[in-house]
């Protein structure tokens, strides 16, 4: 295999100040925008703008995109099964991270 | 692209019966493939649980169960993302009656973990597309896989395959994505990391290969786990004169011995003595950037938190405010040996003659 050697590249990080119009939001969790209109109707999404044409999405929509993406590839979920296993995760979470608040030994 | 992937149909390629025209390149390709191969055999159906004679329905089933219980989004089974692309591949392999026919055939008398030679009249009776193996880098499945069905077959396997470089149009290169996993400590000071990266690649003569290409990632300080750093450009490459896609890390933390991570607040069990919590002291106190002095207040519960303020993760961006880190009180017990320690207690119980550890006894 071929090798090609490296140089270094400044990364950003996608959670502080990017935003995402629909199209970048559909490539970079290669869902459909029909997908992701779903999910903006489902409340699982929150975008910024009123038309589809205006929607910028905040930097940490990616992430819930990207679960979703696969919610829906892998286990074959639909859109509501997502949304609710997207509101479970997050009590998840929050009950993890009251744990790490909290004294363990 | 990502690290575990399952079935969806890549462009171009897949197994297809052999048409009369084509049967010598297959067998050439099938020669070329057994060249130096050296794989072990994978059990797919013990992968899933599920007998040789299962029918789809059960194969289905069996993968949907495993899959909900190892899905890396949901699950806490250590190893889940690598039990998940186990099964993942599994399935693949099985759940499509001409693959698993294949399958079935090459694997007659063989178990798991097994060295696999490829039969000899490997590839006769199925056929890799000729695109298979440059389409992508199908890392996220193994040798065996890949040598089986070809790597194109595993590429390309997640449906972000729009934008497909060898599809013949116009198109922006597809975004992809990847892990990496950094220590607490990185994340205070930014790291800079050398990932390896496959990417397909068209030469001169318009022929597609799979190249190798290391990239020096500066990792700001401050990233969190679960955030996402993105490398502009550094995805698959555009097609008609378009862009390259871009390349998506998500970051993990490494779980630290000592420190537990929320968000961009750190907490710390810091283990006092009964006197030191009694009496206050000033102690040095451990931090992901080194130890400082901390001054413990007199008469401190266990569990009573102390603000470090400022000493969690720095902000990522210039004036962004960086976490606290907490440190929670664990007061110990020194177990008493000798009469003078026995005494100590004693003194102790007779100097707190109101304490009720257990509230006012019961009338």
């Amino acid at each position: 295999m071929a090798q090609i050697t490296g140089y270094i590249v400044d990364a950003v990080v996608v959670e502080g100040d990017t935003t995402f119009t629909l199209p970048a939001l559909c490539r970079a969790c290669g869902l459909d925008s029909r997908q992701l209109m779903a999910l903006v109707a489902e409340g699982v999404l929150d975008p910024a703008g009123r038309t589809p044409q205006d929607w910028l999405f905040g930097g940490q929509s990616l992430r819930t995109a990207l679960t979703a993406q696969r919610l829906m590839q892998d286990l074959d979920m639909d859109l509501s099964g997502v949304a609710m296993v997207l509101d479970l995760l997050g009590e998840i979470a929050s009950l993890r991270s009251q744990l790490s608040r909290s004294c363990l030994r | 692209m990502r690290l575990f992937a399952s079935a969806r149909g890549a462009v171009g390629t897949g197994i297809r019966r052999p048409a009369s025209g084509s049967a010598r390149t297959n067998k050439r390709g099938a020669a070329n493939l057994r060249k130096g191969v050296s794989m072990q055999f994978q059990d797919y159906y013990a992968t899933l649980g599920v007998e040789r004679t299962a029918t789809p329905d059960q194969v289905k089933r069996a993968f949907r169960k495993l899959a909900r219980k190892y899905h890396p989004d949901v699950s806490k089974e250590p190893d889940a993302e690598a039990h998940f692309k186990e099964v993942a591949e599994a399935y693949k392999a099985l759940k499509d009656p001409e693959r698993r026919a294949a399958y079935d055939q090459a694997g007659r008398g063989y178990s798991k973990g097994q060295a696999f030679d490829p039969p000899p009249d490997w590839g006769s009776g199925f056929a890799y597309s000729g695109r298979g193996d440059a389409a992508g880098d199908g890392s996220e499945f193994s040798d065996f896989f890949s040598s089986l069905f070809g790597r194109g077959n595993a590429a390309h396997a997640n449906g972000h395959a729009r934008g497909e470089p060898f599809g013949g149009h116009a198109a922006q290169g597809t975004d992809r994505h990847a892990r990496i996993v950094i220590d607490l400590e990185d994340a205070y000071r930014g790291a800079n990391r050398t990932i390896s990266l496959r990417v397909p690649a068209i030469d001169a003569q318009g022929r597609a290969a799979v190249h190798e290409k290391q990239l020096a990632v500066n990792i700001p300080r401050g990233v969190r786990s679960g955030q996402h750093l993105r490398l502009a450009g550094q995805g698959s490459p555009g097609s008609g004169g378009l862009p390259a896609g871009d390349l998506y890390l998500e970051i993990a933390l490494n779980p630290h011995a000592r420190f537990r991570v929320d968000g961009a607040d750190v907490y710390l069990d810091l283990p006092v003595a009964p006197w030191e919590a009694a009496l206050g002291a000033t102690i040095a106190a451990p931090t992901p950037e080194g130890p400082v002095q901390l001054t413990i207040p007199p008469a401190s519960a266990p569990g009573r938190k102390l603000r470090l303020r400022g000493r969690g993760l720095p902000g990522t961006s210039a004036g962004a405010a960086p976490g606290d880190m907490y440190a929670l009180l664990a007061v110990g017990m020194p177990p008493p040996h000798t009469d003078a320690e026995k005494a100590a207690y004693a003194d102790m119980a007779r100097a707190f003659p109101h304490y009720a550890p257990r509230g006012a006894p019961e009338a």
